[in-house]
């Protein structure tokens, strides 16, 4: 087994660096290489407008992936969230038309969310149903029900007030704005607070967590319910990007979403990971997104793109894992 | 996949309680279906003609194959997020082998199968020598078969295929759909391969107990290949079945055709855990699925109501099972 994960000279270098300061550093060399790349290519790439779009047009992806970041490192999966955000952006949209105020409109996806996820965490702690199977059925329930609900009809005639994704805060799209100002402070709790700690550690070894005091069936009801908190935000800047709303959502978002995190060194088998590398490797997509764009490639290859890279970051986690696991 | 504690506690117990737990959950889940079918007979008389009984085959033929495998994968304790990428790709290929490439459309057909054998060999081998956990591997080729049948087609759709093709996805072999032999034969071989074969045994002993499985000689990772490469195979398949009921290629065809497959197997019974499961039981799961999308539809629930009763019949299927499954614990 050891002899074909043997790897190029290059590569090996770069993972004993990556040992050391983690997915993190990996995910943003590999969004300077690409700006720089493509930016010697063609210098179009980084004027102002074109480097702002790429970071505001993800930003809700960004927000989503702080939750399942969050979720991922307990050990669980998501993946009803792409359908979640659709109908928050709906309701979202649905309130700001019949005259709520702009903070109900903006408020009332986060808890709905918060309420959805919630119900989502109590089965898979209390009545022990694996996640996998009590999101795919929520999926099923949240897009049918959007479904149902809409007709398929989109949203329009928003009160430009609604429009939070189109404003700019000192300068700096909202949208980004907020993302890293979530990404911060998520970061920080989830390092520094014994509540934050205690996700990681229900993810490590949920027998020795429980042993230590951490209430884990608690904790996964918590975890969830603030997934649906962030799903909600991003629902919020999702339906605020343009003058309507659609009642659909970008097929496989969930995916996108799950990419994002595990791309930015969230291990799929939990315990490990920070947000930081989700909000990196979310701004990554869009970068090559863009990129494609402007090294004349066709946007028909961008999904394959994706897909080879995230196939080549796991390669890479599994084998640095290893060598880790050798070295103890 | 919930908390690791229960995750490694569950095939065990699945297993120790193996025969009886299996009847009842399957015992469950046919009581769950002749009461469905009882009902939307009683709600609809154009539910129970045979006209449409054999469409709703018709339609089940697709996701049935890849619940066949799928129900294999499951058991090992595995997942194959790929399968509906699998379907696309193979639908894009057959159209490539046969109008670009100017191949007869036979050998369309089996290269277009070849090629979901080589994704599910792909899959198996990320999982198998990178020991890249299964729902991580395909989360990744799910993107990447996609995007190469995005890239491939460019979004071109390819028709005009000949008469004879057709008789594959909208003909009949004595009167009964011809893709619907095809899976009657295809779940019979899959429940005699799972049950009485050491190949069965192998894909149980390695879900429930990996380690276990390996230090008794069953050839674990020959075992994973075999499986998402069947898994592959049966998506091209289906693939190619598809192409012939609705007469055109198209990159986005199976989209989402993994999670119908993943609930058709959990709803039948399968623990998502490993180790534990059955055909029969993905069966039933997939004909209760079917019955239940067509005679909604018929006393006029629209298409996408039927969407969330499948959501909610799964989670309190899995609900009650284990429920009962709990108390035979005692």
């Amino acid at each position: 087994m050891e002899a074909i994960a043997a790897p190029p000279l290059g590569a090996r270098r770069l993972r004993r660096l990556a040992a050391a300061y983690g997915q993190e550093l990996v995910v943003l060399g590999a969004l300077v290489v690409l700006m720089v790349g493509v930016g010697l290519y063609n210098p179009r790439f980084l004027s102002d407008t074109s480097l702002t779009s790429v970071f505001s047009g993800n930003a809700y992806i960004a927000v989503a992936a702080i939750g399942m970041s969050m979720v991922i490192i307990t050990g669980n999966i998501d993946v009803s969230v792409g359908a979640l955000i659709g109908v928050l952006g709906t309701i979202a949209g649905t309130l700001a038309v019949n005259g709520a105020p702009t903070w109900v409109s903006w408020g009332t996806p986060l808890l709905v969310g918060m309420a959805v996820n919630a119900v989502i965490g109590l089965l898979v702690a209390y009545a022990r149903i694996p996640a996998i199977v009590v999101t795919l059925g929520m999926l099923s329930i949240l897009r049918g029900g959007l479904i149902s609900a809409t007709g398929g009809k989109w949203i329009s005639g928003l009160p430009s007030a609604f429009r939070l994704a189109q404003e700019r805060f000192f300068g700096v799209p909202s949208g980004v704005f907020i993302a890293a100002i979530l990404t911060v402070i998520a970061a920080l709790w989830m390092r520094y607070s014994s509540t934050g700690r205690a996700i990681y550690a229900v993810g490590g070894n949920a027998e020795a967590a429980r042993a230590a005091g951490v209430r884990t069936q608690g904790m996964l009801v918590l975890v969830f319910a603030l997934h649906g908190f962030f799903a909600g935000i991003a629902a919020v800047l999702f339906a605020t990007q343009l003058q309507v709303i659609q009642s659909t959502v970008p097929p496989n978002l969930e995916m996108s979403i799950i990419t994002a995190s595990v791309i930015g060194g969230v291990s799929i088998l939990g315990g490990t990971g920070t947000v930081i590398g989700s909000t990196l490797a979310a701004l990554l997509f869009s970068a090559i997104a863009s990129a494609l764009i402007f090294v004349n490639i066709s946007a028909y290859w961008l999904r394959a793109v994706l897909g080879l890279l995230i196939l080549g970051t796991v390669l890479a986690d599994m084998a640095r894992r290893r060598r880790k696991g050798r070295i103890q | 996949m919930s908390v690791a504690g229960s995750a490694e506690g569950r095939p065990a117990a699945g297993r120790r309680l193996s025969p009886r737990s299996l009847l009842r959950h399957e015992s469950v889940l046919l009581v769950l279906v002749v009461i469905t079918l009882a009902m939307l007979a009683h709600q609809s008389d154009r539910f129970f003609t045979t006209d449409n009984l054999l469409n709703q085959g018709r339609l089940m033929a697709e996701v049935g194959f890849a619940s066949l495998t799928m129900t294999f994968v499951i058991i090992t304790g595995g997942i194959d997020l790929s399968v509906g990428s699998i379907l696309g790709l193979g639908a894009i290929m057959l159209g490539v082998f046969w109008k670009n490439v100017g191949l007869p459309l036979p050998v369309a057909m089996v290269l277009a199968v070849a090629v979901g054998g080589v994704c599910g060999l792909v899959n198996g081998l990320i999982i198998t020598r990178f020991r890249v956990p299964p729902l991580i591997a395909t989360l990744a080729t799910l993107s990447l078969y996609r995007g190469l049948a995005e890239g491939i087609s460019e979004s071109r759709s390819v028709r005009g295929y000949p008469e004879w093709f057709f008789r594959l996805g909208q003909g009949d072999v004595f009167g009964v759909p011809t893709q619907v032999w095809i899976l009657v034969l295809a779940a019979i071989f899959g429940a005699l391969v799972l049950s009485r074969t050491t190949f069965g045994r192998a894909t149980y002993a390695l879900g429930a107990n990996e380690t276990a499985a390996r230090f008794s000689g069953v050839a674990v990772d020959r075992t994973k290949l075999l499986i998402y490469t069947a898994s592959g195979l049966a998506a091209s398949l289906a693939s190619v079945i598809f192409v012939s009921r609705v007469s055109t290629t198209r990159s986005d065809m199976g989209t989402g055709l993994e999670l119908d497959a993943i609930t058709a197997v959990v709803l039948g019974g399968t623990s998502i855990f490993g180790g534990r499961g059955t055909i029969a039981g993905t069966v039933l799961g997939l004909v209760l699925i079917q019955a239940l999308r067509n005679g909604l539809a018929l006393s006029g629930v629209k298409g996408d109501g039927t969407i969330m009763v499948i959501g909610a019949v799964l989670i309190l299927a899995i609900l009650v099972s284990n429920m009962l499954g709990r108390d035979g614990d005692g």
